[in-house]
């Protein structure tokens, strides 16, 4: 018996872990990701949110695309598309990178596994293959890889996290530094686990071949039944990170080969990833562009602010005076911070405005009726959330 | 890498990669200004596609076999004409050959051999095409403007063609606009009646193109920049042959001052770095040998210049693929015929013009069809000239050279560029000379066929094409070869163009290796 489905194009892919997951997400509360049926939240998500922060929770990282480079020009292929410096990053380690146009301006950032001296994994919010296309052109020995829809990839992120793998059994996964990859035999295979992650907080993303993958979610679950496990969606990530002041594309920034609009698109210095940018290193993709960025100062710096009242600046514009005469920036994120207890934003502001004065304009509803206020911002040049436990080693215990 | 640039006085200022036409120009007005110049050509001779070779004991041939619009100003300021260049030599009869009738003949403003009508329209077609060859002149000798940022020099550049448009008149400038675009068919329906004369006027507006009667972007364009010379678009054989201009251009070079060293192969250009960014500080030879300069210039073509001799680990990814996208495959395949004696071709009493067999624009554009699916054409199209009448040097007494431009020739051939299929492709450009000469398969003695590819290996030139880069409108002006290298200058300080891949563009003019001279040296 054969039924089409005339939809079948068009219709979400699900994950790896979809099996578990939907048994989980008992509010049926889906979003898309990259193509993907991808879980907004699965209960709440402050809840989930506080799970991370309290206990543990796993955030469903499949849909994150994940290309594997290899070959004897892996290392000069990516050190010329990246700002970083690649031949800095150690066997089994992790590096977070940008990348840039020509001009600049930021096309995505990802991070970078070093799994040997000549093959490498790249990992990224959306689909890069036509850059790394381009990238790779005039190497002779590199290829790329999409294996995106081979390898599952789960994050477990929060205080027990450590605790609930060393259950699990992943002997002596305490022993790994941030960035770290150690790798552990699994039912006659490989678990790869990176101390990585999105929420700033202790925590590690396992990799996994497809076909093990609910092996290991069945594993772990197992193991953190007593640490509090729990699933996390989109939103509640989404809080963690700003607390981290971890950018986001499409909040903070807006992909440049994406952008259409002159400069709606943004460099690594007015992210404030300027540490990022490595000019001591051989050429790379937008090197002189982002060396008069840097001579010059950037227009705009992505600055974290702490609002005075309560209420998130969602949208907000930024003034240099309470008047609101003067228009000096905007904010990306916003919220009410549960964990620093403190209102909290990113917000693109001038540079030449950052060192007076700063209020943002909050509009906020209540009751169907529109309030707005205008409230005293501080700058912050520390991470809102930043404990130490997430990089300790080894981590405290449970 | 991270090396700061040498400080010890450089023995030359300026290295040239490629002793090619505009290589040799661009040599001489920098030696004249003082310079110290040093050529490096890998082949034993100079001269590139213009340089003449022995393709059979006695008989002669360079690829290129004659000149449309080498520009005066560059023969007058290194007084080629002291070294041999005759700017004078009389210009060449374009002749439409037919199998049976007279011949159509276009030479010096007139025609023969077609009907009053069409003898009538030629005059109005002459006088709009001359006028607007002659608007654009001016620009193939200047640096075409930036389209963002450009200088005053530049900014004035583009006035003054803006200037020049409007100063045609609101009906030439109105039809100007219109026909700059269009494909060579629609141009020539417009105009006349006979097949073999609207083949024959377009003729120049295509060849060495990957372009027939019925593409646009740029057949207009292409044939008013080989009108922009002094004869008009006629086409003249230098004494000695083109390769003799080369001779003119090397002596002249030389006694300015310039060092021409050939067999000696580039294989990259050194790029040292700093803190500042990439300078491009000399090049390292085949044999290892290492020669610095504080600036080195490029006048091979722009893919082999960046992608080979520079290498894309120095370049920026999106600049890269600029480059990588260029459109430079050729669709000229080359025919060296040597002749027990002169060929007798029907109806022709004279054999010394510039002979076109195309019977009609769409034997043109099915050959082109085939070559484009990467076929042989059946019935090739071609450009024929008998150099050997013009310097009988060419070949032994009372002997002759063949020399034909065969189109449309693929360089991507199905199936790759066998011995076989180069045979099978040369025995039909002989049957089409065969139609027009009967008695040719008697007479020769030697054949030589270069596909596009074998040019490409032979002359290294990407893609066997006569202009480095298609000659079309998105390759022209502030686009030739792409944005950030249209100037003469590259992202790489210390790194320039001169050749053809260059504005204004290819054929044998100069004008290229002028404007990156003025360029550097302003």
């Amino acid at each position: 018996m054969t039924t089409t489905d005339p939809y079948a194009g068009e219709r979400l892919k699900r994950t790896a872990f979809y099996a578990r997951a939907k048994e989980l997400n008992i509010r049926d509360a889906w979003a898309a990701w990259n193509g993907y049926k991808f879980a907004e939240y699965y209960y709440d998500a402050e809840y989930e949110y506080f799970c991370v922060r309290n206990t543990c929770a796993t955030y469903d990282i499949c849909p994150m695309q994940k290309y594997e480079i290899k070959g004897r020009d892996a290392e000069a292929m990516l050190n010329r598309m990246v700002t970083r410096d690649v031949k800095k990053i150690g066997l089994n380690r992790v590096a977070y990178c940008v990348w840039c146009t020509d001009e600049g301006r930021m096309i995505d950032d990802g991070t970078i596994f070093k799994l040997a001296d000549d093959r490498f994994m790249l990992t990224c919010g959306s689909p890069c293959t036509a850059w790394l296309e381009m990238s790779v052109f005039g190497f002779d020995d590199v290829t790329v890889t999409d294996v995106t829809d081979d390898i599952a990839a789960l994050s477990l992120q929060g205080p027990t996290s450590c605790a609930t793998l060393k259950k699990m059994g992943l002997q002596g996964i305490d022993t790994a530094k941030p960035f770290d990859i150690l790798y552990f035999p699994f039912q006659g295979d490989t678990l790869m686990v990176s101390r990585t992650g999105f929420t700033g907080d202790l925590g590690y993303e396992l990799w996994i071949k497809k076909d093990l993958a609910i092996e290991m979610w069945d594993e772990l679950y197992a193991a953190g039944d007593d640490y509090g496990i729990q699933p996390f969606g989109e939103a509640a990530t989404n809080m963690a990170r700003l607390e981290a002041a971890f950018i986001m594309p499409a909040m903070e920034f807006n992909e440049a080969l994406r952008t259409v609009n002159f400069e709606h698109d943004q460099t690594p210095f007015e992210l404030s990833l300027g540490w990022l940018v490595d000019f001591k290193k051989p050429h790379f993709s937008g090197r002189s562009a982002l060396l008069k960025e840097k001579q010059r100062g950037p227009k705009y710096t992505l600055t974290k602010l702490d609002i005075e009242g309560n209420r998130p600046a969602a949208g907000s514009y930024i003034y240099s005076s309470k008047l609101c005469t003067k228009e000096i920036g905007y904010v990306t994120s916003a919220m009410w911070s549960p964990s620093v207890k403190a209102n909290i934003a990113l917000a693109m502001i001038k540079t030449d405005y950052l060192e007076g004065n700063l209020w943002a304009e909050i509009y906020y509803e209540k009751e169907l009726r529109q309030y707005s206020r205008v409230a005293r911002c501080t700058r912050k040049t520390k991470p809102f959330w930043a404990p130490a436990r997430a990089r300790a080693t080894p981590p405290p215990d449970h | 890498m991270n090396r700061p640039k040498q400080q010890e006085t450089n023995e030359y200022d300026s290295i040239i990669i490629g002793a090619g036409h505009n290589g040799l120009v661009c040599a001489a007005y920098l030696a004249k200004s003082g310079k110290r110049v040093l050529v490096l050509e890998a082949a034993d001779t100079s001269g590139g596609l213009a340089a003449s070779r022995e393709f059979h004991p006695g008989f002669h041939a360079s690829v290129a076999h004659s000149l449309s619009h080498f520009s005066s100003k560059v023969a007058s300021d290194l007084k080629l004409s002291e070294y041999g260049y005759a700017a004078t030599s009389k210009t060449l009869a374009t002749i439409g050959l037919r199998t049976e009738k007279e011949p159509v003949v276009v030479h010096a403003g007139s025609l023969d051999g077609v009907s009053a009508a069409d003898a009538a329209s030629y005059q109005e077609f002459t006088r709009l095409t001359q006028r607007f060859a002659k608007l654009l002149q001016p620009f193939w000798l200047k640096t075409i403007p930036r389209i963002a940022n450009a200088s005053l020099s530049e900014t004035l550049t583009m006035g003054r063609l803006g200037l020049n448009m409007r100063m045609l008149g609101k009906k030439d400038m109105r039809e100007f606009m219109r026909i700059a675009t269009l494909p060579a068919r629609d141009l020539m329906d417009e105009f006349f009646d006979d097949d073999l004369l609207k083949a024959v006027l377009s003729w120049d507006g295509l060849v060495g193109s990957e372009r027939a009667p019925r593409s646009p972007n740029g057949a207009v364009l292409a044939l008013l920049y080989r009108m922009g010379g002094e004869s008009r678009g006629e086409h003249r054989v230098p004494t000695g042959g083109v390769s003799g201009l080369i001779d003119a251009l090397s002596a002249s070079a030389t006694a300015l001052g310039a060092e021409i060293r050939c067999s000696s192969p580039v294989s990259r250009v050194v790029i040292d770095g700093n803190a500042d960014g990439l300078i491009a500080t000399g090049v390292e030879l085949a044999d290892g040998e290492k020669l610095a300069a504080d600036r080195i210039i490029s006048a091979t073509d722009p893919q082999r210049t960046f992608l080979k001799l520079v290498g894309v680990e120095h370049l920026e990814i999106g600049f890269t693929n600029r480059i990588r996208r260029l459109r430079c495959n050729g669709y000229v395949a080359k025919l060296h015929l040597a002749l027990n004696d002169l060929p007798e071709f029907n109806g022709l009493k004279q054999h010394d013009g510039r002979m076109i067999i195309a019977p009609d624009m769409d034997t043109m554009e099915f050959a082109f069809d085939a070559a484009k699916y990467g076929e042989c054409p059946t019935r090739p199209v071609m450009e024929v000239l008998i150099p050997s009448v013009h310097d009988a040097a060419l070949a032994p007494d009372g002997q002759h050279v063949l020399s034909a431009h065969v189109m449309y020739v693929p360089h991507e051939m199905q199936g790759g560029w066998t011995d076989d299929a180069r045979d099978l492709m040369c025995e039909r450009a002989i049957d089409t000379l065969a139609e027009y000469a009967p008695r040719i398969r008697e007479q020769i003695i030697h054949r030589e066929f270069l596909t596009p590819q074998d040019l490409e290996k032979d002359y290294r030139v990407t893609g066997g094409h006569w202009h480095h880069a298609e000659f079309a409108l998105d390759q022209m002006l502030m686009m030739r070869p792409t944005y950030e290298a249209a100037q003469y200058s590259t992202p790489i300080p210390g790194l320039y163009l001169c050749g053809a891949g260059c504005h204004p563009g290819g054929d044998i003019t100069g004008a290229a290796g002028h404007n990156a001279a003025s360029e550097i040296l302003r």
